[in-house]
Protein backbone atom coordinates (compact mmCIF):
# COMPACT_ATOMS: atom_id res chain seq x y z
CA UNK A 1 0.00 0.00 0.00
CA UNK A 2 1.33 3.38 -0.94
CA UNK A 3 0.77 6.08 1.58
CA UNK A 4 1.55 9.74 0.96
CA UNK A 5 1.75 12.29 3.70
CA UNK A 6 3.12 15.66 4.66
CA UNK A 7 5.41 15.84 7.66
CA UNK A 8 6.30 19.07 9.44
CA UNK A 9 10.00 18.90 10.20
CA UNK A 10 10.81 19.79 13.82
CA UNK A 11 14.61 19.75 13.62
CA UNK A 12 14.85 23.53 13.50
CA UNK A 13 12.45 26.48 13.65
CA UNK A 14 12.14 26.72 9.85
CA UNK A 15 9.64 23.85 10.16
CA UNK A 16 9.81 22.61 6.54
CA UNK A 17 6.77 20.76 5.28
CA UNK A 18 8.18 17.59 3.74
CA UNK A 19 6.10 15.38 1.47
CA UNK A 20 6.87 11.68 1.74
CA UNK A 21 5.63 8.56 0.02
CA UNK A 22 5.69 5.37 2.07
CA UNK A 23 5.54 2.00 0.33
CA UNK A 24 5.70 -0.61 3.09
CA UNK A 25 9.09 -0.06 4.70
CA UNK A 26 10.34 1.95 1.73
CA UNK A 27 10.19 5.68 2.00
CA UNK A 28 10.69 8.31 -0.61
CA UNK A 29 11.10 11.97 0.24
CA UNK A 30 9.41 13.94 -2.47
CA UNK A 31 9.93 17.61 -1.73
CA UNK A 32 9.93 20.38 0.84
CA UNK A 33 13.07 19.74 2.87
CA UNK A 34 15.59 22.57 2.93
CA UNK A 35 18.42 20.48 4.34
CA UNK A 36 19.64 16.90 4.63
CA UNK A 37 18.55 16.62 8.25
CA UNK A 38 14.97 16.92 6.99
CA UNK A 39 15.29 13.67 5.02
CA UNK A 40 16.45 11.76 8.11
CA UNK A 41 13.70 13.31 10.19
CA UNK A 42 10.98 12.53 7.65
CA UNK A 43 12.17 8.93 7.42
CA UNK A 44 12.20 8.40 11.17
CA UNK A 45 8.91 10.25 11.65
CA UNK A 46 7.18 8.07 9.09
CA UNK A 47 8.69 4.74 10.12
CA UNK A 48 9.80 5.07 13.76
CA UNK A 49 8.58 8.31 15.37
CA UNK A 50 10.75 9.53 18.25
CA UNK A 51 10.91 12.65 20.38
CA UNK A 52 13.53 14.30 22.51
CA UNK A 53 12.10 14.06 25.99
CA UNK A 54 12.88 16.58 28.68
CA UNK A 55 11.50 16.74 32.20
CA UNK A 56 12.74 17.27 35.74
CA UNK A 57 13.72 15.12 38.69
CA UNK A 58 13.32 15.87 42.41
CA UNK A 59 16.49 16.86 44.27
CA UNK A 60 17.20 16.39 47.97
CA UNK A 61 19.32 19.00 49.78
CA UNK A 62 19.82 21.10 46.67
CA UNK A 63 19.85 24.85 46.06
CA UNK A 64 16.91 24.07 43.73
CA UNK A 65 14.17 21.47 44.42
CA UNK A 66 14.45 20.12 40.87
CA UNK A 67 17.07 19.29 38.29
CA UNK A 68 16.19 19.40 34.60
CA UNK A 69 16.86 16.19 32.66
CA UNK A 70 16.75 14.83 29.11
CA UNK A 71 16.97 11.53 27.29
CA UNK A 72 20.44 10.80 25.90
CA UNK A 73 18.67 9.94 22.60
CA UNK A 74 15.21 10.61 21.18
CA UNK A 75 12.65 8.29 22.79
CA UNK A 76 10.08 6.22 20.85
CA UNK A 77 6.88 8.26 20.87
CA UNK A 78 4.78 5.42 22.27
CA UNK A 79 7.09 5.06 25.30
CA UNK A 80 7.03 8.70 26.42
CA UNK A 81 4.51 8.34 29.24
CA UNK A 82 6.12 5.13 30.47
CA UNK A 83 9.48 6.94 30.70
CA UNK A 84 7.89 9.97 32.40
CA UNK A 85 6.39 7.68 35.04
CA UNK A 86 9.82 6.30 35.88
CA UNK A 87 11.33 9.82 35.95
CA UNK A 88 8.70 10.87 38.51
CA UNK A 89 9.60 8.08 40.92
CA UNK A 90 13.26 9.16 41.23
CA UNK A 91 14.80 11.49 43.79
CA UNK A 92 18.49 12.38 43.61
CA UNK A 93 20.76 13.78 46.28
CA UNK A 94 22.55 17.07 45.60
CA UNK A 95 25.07 17.95 44.31
CA UNK A 96 24.07 17.06 40.76
CA UNK A 97 26.40 17.75 37.86
CA UNK A 98 25.35 18.61 34.32
CA UNK A 99 25.70 15.46 32.22
CA UNK A 100 25.33 13.15 35.23
CA UNK A 101 23.49 9.89 34.58
CA UNK A 102 20.21 9.93 36.51
CA UNK A 103 18.53 6.78 35.15
CA UNK A 104 20.31 4.13 33.08
CA UNK A 105 18.40 2.24 30.37
CA UNK A 106 15.09 3.94 31.16
CA UNK A 107 12.07 1.67 30.49
CA UNK A 108 14.41 -0.76 28.68
CA UNK A 109 14.93 1.67 25.83
CA UNK A 110 18.75 1.57 26.16
CA UNK A 111 18.44 5.33 26.57
CA UNK A 112 19.75 7.11 29.66
CA UNK A 113 18.20 10.04 31.48
CA UNK A 114 20.86 12.67 32.13
CA UNK A 115 20.95 15.96 34.05
CA UNK A 116 20.98 19.10 31.92
CA UNK A 117 21.90 21.40 34.80
CA UNK A 118 24.16 21.44 37.85
CA UNK A 119 22.51 21.80 41.25
CA UNK A 120 24.71 22.67 44.23
CA UNK A 121 24.22 21.12 47.64
CA UNK A 122 22.66 23.51 50.14
CA UNK B 1 18.81 42.56 55.23
CA UNK B 2 21.09 45.55 55.19
CA UNK B 3 20.56 47.85 58.12
CA UNK B 4 19.75 51.41 57.40
CA UNK B 5 22.79 53.61 57.56
CA UNK B 6 25.16 50.87 56.49
CA UNK B 7 24.58 51.56 52.78
CA UNK B 8 27.69 52.98 51.25
CA UNK B 9 28.35 54.18 47.74
CA UNK B 10 30.68 51.86 45.86
CA UNK B 11 32.37 53.51 42.87
CA UNK B 12 33.36 51.51 39.81
CA UNK B 13 34.93 52.46 36.51
CA UNK B 14 34.65 49.93 33.68
CA UNK B 15 34.80 49.67 29.90
CA UNK B 16 31.44 48.03 29.24
CA UNK B 17 28.43 47.53 31.51
CA UNK B 18 25.75 45.11 30.38
CA UNK B 19 22.34 45.36 32.04
CA UNK B 20 20.78 41.90 32.23
CA UNK B 21 22.46 38.47 32.38
CA UNK B 22 19.97 36.62 30.18
CA UNK B 23 21.07 35.11 26.87
CA UNK B 24 21.48 38.53 25.22
CA UNK B 25 23.53 39.99 28.07
CA UNK B 26 25.77 36.92 28.23
CA UNK B 27 26.41 36.92 24.47
CA UNK B 28 27.07 40.67 24.42
CA UNK B 29 29.46 40.50 27.39
CA UNK B 30 31.43 37.61 25.88
CA UNK B 31 31.70 39.36 22.57
CA UNK B 32 32.75 42.64 24.21
CA UNK B 33 35.65 40.84 25.92
CA UNK B 34 36.59 39.04 22.70
CA UNK B 35 36.68 42.33 20.85
CA UNK B 36 39.06 44.25 23.02
CA UNK B 37 37.04 45.66 25.91
CA UNK B 38 38.91 45.67 29.22
CA UNK B 39 36.65 45.29 32.22
CA UNK B 40 33.17 44.04 31.32
CA UNK B 41 30.54 43.74 34.02
CA UNK B 42 27.03 42.32 33.85
CA UNK B 43 24.32 43.37 36.31
CA UNK B 44 21.28 41.17 36.97
CA UNK B 45 18.48 41.36 39.51
CA UNK B 46 18.18 37.56 39.78
CA UNK B 47 20.32 35.28 41.95
CA UNK B 48 21.20 33.20 38.88
CA UNK B 49 22.56 33.77 35.37
CA UNK B 50 20.87 32.95 32.08
CA UNK B 51 17.58 34.79 32.64
CA UNK B 52 14.69 32.68 31.37
CA UNK B 53 16.93 29.83 30.06
CA UNK B 54 17.03 27.66 33.25
CA UNK B 55 13.24 27.26 33.15
CA UNK B 56 13.23 26.44 29.41
CA UNK B 57 14.11 22.79 30.00
CA UNK B 58 12.96 21.73 26.51
CA UNK B 59 15.51 21.27 23.76
CA UNK B 60 16.07 22.96 20.42
CA UNK B 61 18.47 25.67 21.52
CA UNK B 62 21.64 26.09 19.48
CA UNK B 63 20.47 24.40 16.27
CA UNK B 64 20.68 27.50 14.08
CA UNK B 65 23.68 28.94 15.88
CA UNK B 66 26.03 26.00 16.31
CA UNK B 67 24.25 23.05 14.76
CA UNK B 68 23.64 21.14 18.01
CA UNK B 69 20.35 20.89 19.85
CA UNK B 70 20.61 21.71 23.53
CA UNK B 71 18.18 22.35 26.37
CA UNK B 72 17.87 25.86 27.81
CA UNK B 73 19.94 25.10 30.95
CA UNK B 74 22.70 23.50 28.83
CA UNK B 75 22.75 26.46 26.45
CA UNK B 76 23.01 28.87 29.39
CA UNK B 77 25.80 26.80 30.95
CA UNK B 78 27.83 26.97 27.72
CA UNK B 79 27.60 30.78 27.70
CA UNK B 80 28.23 31.19 31.43
CA UNK B 81 31.38 29.01 31.30
CA UNK B 82 32.65 30.99 28.32
CA UNK B 83 31.96 34.32 30.02
CA UNK B 84 33.73 33.20 33.20
CA UNK B 85 36.72 32.00 31.18
CA UNK B 86 36.94 35.41 29.52
CA UNK B 87 36.88 37.20 32.87
CA UNK B 88 33.45 38.81 32.68
CA UNK B 89 32.37 39.99 36.16
CA UNK B 90 28.81 39.29 37.30
CA UNK B 91 26.79 41.21 39.86
CA UNK B 92 23.90 39.09 41.15
CA UNK B 93 20.73 40.35 42.85
CA UNK B 94 21.62 43.80 41.60
CA UNK B 95 18.93 46.22 40.57
CA UNK B 96 19.71 49.14 38.28
CA UNK B 97 17.87 52.15 39.63
CA UNK B 98 18.95 54.84 37.25
CA UNK B 99 20.81 55.39 34.03
CA UNK B 100 22.35 58.68 32.91
CA UNK B 101 23.31 60.05 29.50
CA UNK B 102 26.95 60.31 30.63
CA UNK B 103 26.96 56.49 31.10
CA UNK B 104 26.69 56.58 34.87
CA UNK B 105 24.61 53.81 36.40
CA UNK B 106 23.18 53.75 39.89
CA UNK B 107 22.55 50.18 41.03
CA UNK B 108 21.82 48.57 44.37
CA UNK B 109 22.46 45.17 45.92
CA UNK B 110 23.05 43.77 49.41
CA UNK B 111 26.55 45.28 49.49
CA UNK B 112 25.15 48.77 48.99
CA UNK B 113 24.67 51.41 46.35
CA UNK B 114 26.93 51.32 43.32
CA UNK B 115 27.87 54.18 41.06
CA UNK B 116 29.22 52.62 37.91
CA UNK B 117 30.88 54.68 35.21
CA UNK B 118 31.06 52.85 31.90
CA UNK B 119 32.58 53.85 28.57
CA UNK B 120 29.69 52.10 26.87
CA UNK B 121 26.50 50.41 28.01
CA UNK B 122 24.60 47.47 26.56
CA UNK B 123 20.90 47.23 27.35
CA UNK B 124 19.81 43.59 27.63
CA UNK B 125 16.84 43.78 30.00
CA UNK B 126 14.70 41.33 28.05
CA UNK B 127 10.94 41.44 28.12
CA UNK B 128 7.84 40.79 30.21
CA UNK B 129 4.74 38.78 29.45
CA UNK B 130 1.46 40.46 28.63
CA UNK B 131 -1.17 39.93 31.29
CA UNK B 132 -4.96 39.73 31.46
CA UNK B 133 -4.99 43.52 31.87
CA UNK B 134 -3.13 44.12 28.59
CA UNK B 135 -5.97 42.50 26.66
CA UNK B 136 -8.83 43.28 29.07
CA UNK B 137 -10.57 39.92 29.39
CA UNK B 138 -13.97 40.49 31.00
CA UNK B 139 -15.25 38.63 34.00
CA UNK B 140 -14.55 37.91 37.62
CA UNK B 141 -11.18 37.97 39.33
CA UNK B 142 -10.51 34.52 40.76
CA UNK B 143 -7.12 32.94 41.44
CA UNK B 144 -5.78 30.41 38.96
CA UNK B 145 -4.85 32.82 36.18
CA UNK B 146 -1.15 32.94 35.34
CA UNK B 147 1.02 34.02 32.47
CA UNK B 148 2.49 30.98 30.71
CA UNK B 149 6.09 31.86 31.56
CA UNK B 150 5.32 32.27 35.25
CA UNK B 151 3.61 28.86 35.25
CA UNK B 152 6.64 27.41 33.44
CA UNK B 153 8.93 28.78 36.16
CA UNK B 154 6.73 27.38 38.94
CA UNK B 155 6.69 23.92 37.37
CA UNK B 156 10.30 23.68 36.14
CA UNK B 157 12.22 25.56 38.83
CA UNK B 158 10.15 25.44 42.02
CA UNK B 159 8.21 22.17 41.69
CA UNK B 160 4.86 23.93 42.09
CA UNK B 161 2.00 22.57 40.00
CA UNK B 162 -0.36 25.31 38.85
CA UNK B 163 -3.59 23.35 38.34
CA UNK B 164 -5.42 20.24 37.13
CA UNK B 165 -7.73 21.37 34.33
CA UNK B 166 -6.02 23.97 32.26
CA UNK B 167 -6.91 26.17 29.29
CA UNK B 168 -4.27 28.25 27.53
CA UNK B 169 -5.08 31.53 25.81
CA UNK B 170 -2.64 32.40 23.05
CA UNK B 171 -0.67 30.04 20.86
CA UNK B 172 2.74 31.67 21.30
CA UNK B 173 5.70 29.34 21.74
CA UNK B 174 5.76 29.58 25.53
CA UNK B 175 2.07 28.62 25.69
CA UNK B 176 2.57 25.62 23.42
CA UNK B 177 5.62 24.37 25.29
CA UNK B 178 3.89 24.79 28.63
CA UNK B 179 0.84 22.88 27.30
CA UNK B 180 3.03 19.84 26.69
CA UNK B 181 4.84 20.26 29.99
CA UNK B 182 1.52 20.35 31.89
CA UNK B 183 0.42 17.22 30.07
CA UNK B 184 3.68 15.52 31.11
CA UNK B 185 2.98 16.49 34.71
CA UNK B 186 -0.46 14.92 34.58
CA UNK B 187 -2.69 17.95 34.00
CA UNK B 188 -5.65 17.86 31.65
CA UNK B 189 -4.96 20.51 29.02
CA UNK B 190 -8.40 21.27 27.63
CA UNK B 191 -7.29 23.43 24.74
CA UNK B 192 -5.30 26.31 23.38
CA UNK B 193 -7.33 29.33 22.28
CA UNK B 194 -5.99 31.59 19.52
CA UNK B 195 -7.73 34.72 18.26
CA UNK B 196 -5.87 34.70 14.93
CA UNK B 197 -6.69 32.30 12.08
CA UNK B 198 -3.23 30.71 12.50
CA UNK B 199 -1.01 29.64 15.40
CA UNK B 200 1.35 32.39 16.50
CA UNK B 201 4.05 29.98 17.70
CA UNK B 202 6.45 28.07 15.48
CA UNK B 203 4.87 25.26 13.44
CA UNK B 204 7.26 22.75 14.98
CA UNK B 205 5.87 23.56 18.41
CA UNK B 206 2.31 23.10 17.17
CA UNK B 207 3.32 19.63 15.96
CA UNK B 208 5.48 18.63 18.94
CA UNK B 209 3.41 20.10 21.73
CA UNK B 210 -0.23 19.98 20.62
CA UNK B 211 -0.71 17.49 17.74
CA UNK B 212 1.40 14.82 19.47
CA UNK B 213 -0.88 14.85 22.52
CA UNK B 214 -4.20 15.61 20.83
CA UNK B 215 -4.53 18.97 22.55
CA UNK B 216 -7.17 20.96 20.62
CA UNK B 217 -6.23 24.29 19.08
CA UNK B 218 -9.19 26.67 18.72
CA UNK B 219 -8.30 29.17 15.99
CA UNK B 220 -10.40 32.34 15.54
CA UNK B 221 -11.48 32.05 19.18
CA UNK B 222 -11.01 34.13 22.29
CA UNK B 223 -11.93 34.07 25.96
CA UNK B 224 -15.14 36.06 26.39
CA UNK B 225 -15.67 35.62 30.11
CA UNK B 226 -13.84 34.44 33.23
CA UNK B 227 -15.96 32.92 36.02
CA UNK B 228 -15.02 32.01 39.59
CA UNK B 229 -15.48 33.32 43.11
CA UNK B 230 -12.28 32.15 44.82
CA UNK B 231 -10.63 29.82 42.32
CA UNK B 232 -11.30 29.88 38.58
CA UNK B 233 -14.38 27.76 37.81
CA UNK B 234 -14.85 28.14 34.07
CA UNK B 235 -14.11 30.28 31.08
CA UNK B 236 -16.38 31.05 28.16
CA UNK B 237 -14.78 30.93 24.75
CA UNK B 238 -16.32 32.37 21.61
CA UNK B 239 -15.53 32.53 17.93
CA UNK B 240 -14.42 35.84 16.43
CA UNK B 241 -14.96 37.37 12.99
CA UNK B 242 -12.36 38.96 10.67
CA UNK B 243 -12.44 42.10 12.79
CA UNK B 244 -11.70 39.94 15.84
CA UNK B 245 -15.11 40.74 17.29
CA UNK B 246 -17.03 38.05 19.12
CA UNK B 247 -19.71 36.29 17.08
CA UNK B 248 -22.73 36.06 19.36
CA UNK B 249 -24.23 32.62 19.71
CA UNK B 250 -20.86 30.82 19.40
CA UNK B 251 -20.10 30.97 23.14
CA UNK B 252 -19.03 27.75 24.81
CA UNK B 253 -18.29 27.30 28.51
CA UNK B 254 -15.24 25.24 29.48
CA UNK B 255 -14.88 24.11 33.08
CA UNK B 256 -11.31 24.63 34.27
CA UNK B 257 -9.36 25.65 37.38
CA UNK B 258 -6.47 27.29 35.59
CA UNK B 259 -6.09 29.72 32.72
CA UNK B 260 -2.64 30.40 31.30
CA UNK B 261 -2.01 33.46 29.20
CA UNK B 262 0.48 33.34 26.34
CA UNK B 263 -0.35 36.67 24.78
CA UNK B 264 3.04 37.89 23.69
CA UNK B 265 5.92 39.78 25.17
CA UNK B 266 6.61 43.43 25.94
CA UNK B 267 10.22 44.64 25.77
CA UNK B 268 11.26 45.99 29.14
CA UNK B 269 12.52 49.54 28.65
CA UNK B 270 11.78 51.56 31.77
CA UNK B 271 15.50 52.37 32.07
CA UNK B 272 15.78 53.24 28.38
CA UNK B 273 12.83 55.64 28.61
CA UNK B 274 14.18 57.18 31.79
CA UNK B 275 17.47 58.13 30.13
CA UNK B 276 15.62 59.61 27.14
CA UNK B 277 16.22 56.91 24.53
CA UNK B 278 13.70 57.11 21.70
CA UNK B 279 11.40 54.06 21.67
CA UNK B 280 9.84 52.53 18.55
CA UNK B 281 6.11 52.28 19.28
CA UNK B 282 5.75 49.10 17.21
CA UNK B 283 8.72 47.05 18.49
CA UNK B 284 8.47 48.51 21.98
CA UNK B 285 12.27 48.67 21.93
CA UNK B 286 14.80 51.45 21.38
CA UNK B 287 15.25 53.06 17.97
CA UNK B 288 18.71 51.95 16.82
CA UNK B 289 21.14 52.49 13.96
CA UNK B 290 23.05 49.79 12.07
CA UNK B 291 25.45 49.44 15.02
CA UNK B 292 22.51 48.92 17.40
CA UNK B 293 23.42 52.18 19.07
CA UNK B 294 20.33 53.85 20.55
CA UNK B 295 19.54 57.54 20.25
CA UNK B 296 21.78 58.13 23.30
CA UNK B 297 25.46 57.99 22.32
CA UNK B 298 27.38 54.96 23.57
CA UNK B 299 24.27 53.11 24.79
CA UNK B 300 23.53 50.01 22.73
CA UNK B 301 20.57 47.64 22.82
CA UNK B 302 20.26 43.90 22.13
CA UNK B 303 18.06 40.91 22.78
CA UNK B 304 14.38 40.98 23.60
CA UNK B 305 14.43 44.52 24.99
CA UNK B 306 15.31 45.63 21.44
CA UNK B 307 12.81 43.43 19.61
CA UNK B 308 11.15 40.14 20.49
CA UNK B 309 13.15 37.41 18.71
CA UNK B 310 11.81 34.07 17.46
CA UNK B 311 14.64 32.01 18.89
CA UNK B 312 17.48 32.43 21.34
CA UNK B 313 19.94 31.45 18.58
CA UNK B 314 19.12 34.44 16.39
CA UNK B 315 19.01 36.66 19.46
CA UNK B 316 22.51 35.56 20.55
CA UNK B 317 23.99 36.04 17.08
CA UNK B 318 22.63 39.60 17.09
CA UNK B 319 23.74 40.30 20.68
CA UNK B 320 27.32 39.23 19.86
CA UNK B 321 27.41 41.87 17.14
CA UNK B 322 26.13 44.44 19.64
CA UNK B 323 28.75 43.45 22.24
CA UNK B 324 31.45 43.94 19.61
CA UNK B 325 30.13 47.39 18.71
CA UNK B 326 29.99 48.39 22.39
CA UNK B 327 33.60 47.19 22.88
CA UNK B 328 34.78 49.23 19.88
CA UNK B 329 33.04 52.29 21.24
CA UNK B 330 34.61 51.72 24.68
CA UNK B 331 38.13 51.57 23.26
CA UNK B 332 37.56 54.68 21.16
CA UNK B 333 37.05 53.11 17.73
CA UNK B 334 33.86 54.99 17.06
CA UNK B 335 32.42 55.05 13.59
CA UNK B 336 32.20 58.21 11.62
CA UNK B 337 28.62 59.14 10.82
CA UNK B 338 28.45 60.36 7.25
CA UNK B 339 24.74 60.90 6.73
CA UNK B 340 21.33 60.03 8.07
CA UNK B 341 18.39 58.20 6.60
CA UNK B 342 15.38 56.77 8.33
CA UNK B 343 14.22 53.25 7.50
CA UNK B 344 10.44 52.94 7.28
CA UNK B 345 8.07 49.97 7.29
CA UNK B 346 6.07 50.18 4.08
CA UNK B 347 3.31 48.00 2.66
CA UNK B 348 2.91 44.63 4.39
CA UNK B 349 5.66 45.27 6.94
CA UNK B 350 4.95 45.53 10.66
CA UNK B 351 8.38 46.82 11.59
CA UNK B 352 11.90 46.97 10.32
CA UNK B 353 15.20 47.27 12.18
CA UNK B 354 17.50 49.25 12.27
CA UNK B 355 15.26 52.29 12.14
CA UNK B 356 18.04 54.60 11.02
CA UNK B 357 21.32 54.40 9.09
CA UNK B 358 24.22 56.80 9.32
CA UNK B 359 27.08 55.01 7.58
CA UNK B 360 27.31 53.46 4.14
CA UNK B 361 28.08 49.77 3.70
CA UNK B 362 26.42 46.44 4.35
CA UNK B 363 23.51 46.64 6.77
CA UNK B 364 21.79 43.63 8.34
CA UNK B 365 18.03 44.20 8.48
CA UNK B 366 15.40 42.45 10.59
CA UNK B 367 11.71 42.69 9.82
CA UNK B 368 8.35 41.19 10.54
CA UNK B 369 5.46 41.01 8.07
CA UNK B 370 1.85 41.84 8.93
CA UNK B 371 0.12 38.85 7.32
CA UNK B 372 1.12 35.31 6.33
CA UNK B 373 2.01 35.05 2.61
CA UNK B 374 2.48 31.95 0.45
CA UNK B 375 4.62 33.87 -2.01
CA UNK B 376 6.41 37.05 -1.12
CA UNK B 377 8.62 39.67 -2.74
CA UNK B 378 10.66 41.98 -0.59
CA UNK B 379 11.60 45.41 -1.92
CA UNK B 380 13.72 48.31 -0.73
CA UNK B 381 13.08 51.79 -2.08
CA UNK B 382 14.87 55.09 -1.75
CA UNK B 383 12.16 57.55 -2.66
CA UNK B 384 10.68 56.11 -5.92
CA UNK B 385 13.81 54.18 -6.84
CA UNK B 386 13.73 50.44 -6.30
CA UNK B 387 17.11 49.38 -4.89
CA UNK B 388 16.42 45.76 -4.03
CA UNK B 389 13.93 43.12 -5.13
CA UNK B 390 14.13 39.76 -3.44
CA UNK B 391 11.86 36.74 -3.76
CA UNK B 392 11.10 34.86 -0.55
CA UNK B 393 9.73 31.31 -0.45
CA UNK B 394 7.04 32.42 2.04
CA UNK B 395 6.48 34.96 4.79
CA UNK B 396 4.88 34.55 8.19
CA UNK B 397 4.48 37.03 11.07
CA UNK B 398 5.80 34.35 13.47
CA UNK B 399 9.08 34.13 11.56
CA UNK B 400 11.37 37.15 11.61
CA UNK B 401 12.92 37.86 8.22
CA UNK B 402 16.57 38.92 7.95
CA UNK B 403 18.39 40.26 4.92
CA UNK B 404 21.58 42.11 4.07
CA UNK B 405 21.60 45.16 1.91
CA UNK B 406 24.40 47.43 0.85
CA UNK B 407 23.52 51.06 1.57
CA UNK B 408 25.48 53.32 -0.77
CA UNK B 409 26.88 56.71 0.12
CA UNK B 410 24.58 58.23 -2.50
CA UNK B 411 21.48 56.76 -0.84
CA UNK B 412 22.72 57.88 2.55
CA UNK B 413 23.29 61.45 1.42
CA UNK B 414 19.97 61.65 -0.47
CA UNK B 415 18.11 62.25 2.83
CA UNK B 416 15.26 60.17 1.42
CA UNK B 417 14.00 57.48 3.80
CA UNK B 418 14.60 53.84 2.88
CA UNK B 419 11.25 52.13 2.56
CA UNK B 420 10.93 48.36 2.91
CA UNK B 421 7.83 46.65 1.50
CA UNK B 422 6.53 43.14 1.01
CA UNK B 423 4.03 42.08 -1.64
CA UNK B 424 2.64 38.87 -3.15
CA UNK B 425 4.70 39.48 -6.28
Amino acid sequence: MINEKEITCIICPISCKISVRIDGKRLEVCKGNKCKKGIDYARSEALDPRRMLTSSVLVKNGEWPLVSVKGSEPIPKDKIFQVLKQIKQIKVDAPVKLGQNIIKNVSNTEINIIATKSVKRM
Amino acid sequence: MVEQGSLKMINLDVDVTVIGAGPAGLAAAISARENGAGEVIVLDRNSWLGGILPQCIHDGFGVEEIGTSMTGPEYADMYIKNAEKLGVTFFYETMVLQLFKNHEIIAVNKKGLHKIKAKSIVLAMGCREKTRWDVLIPGERPSGIYTAGVAQGFINLYNIMVGKNVVILGSGDVGLIVARRLRFEGANVKGVIEILPYASGLPRNVVQCLDDYNIPLYLNHTVAYIKGRERLESITIAQVDEKMEIIYGTEKEIKCDTLLLSLGLIPENELSKQVGIEIDTITGGPVVDQFFETTVKGIFACGNCLQVYDTVDILSIGAKQVGKNAAKYAVGETHEKIGFVKVTAGKGIRYVLPQQINKSGKVHFYLRVEQPKKTAVLRVFSGDVELLKKKLPWANPANMIEFDFNVSEKVLKSNKPLEVTIDDQ
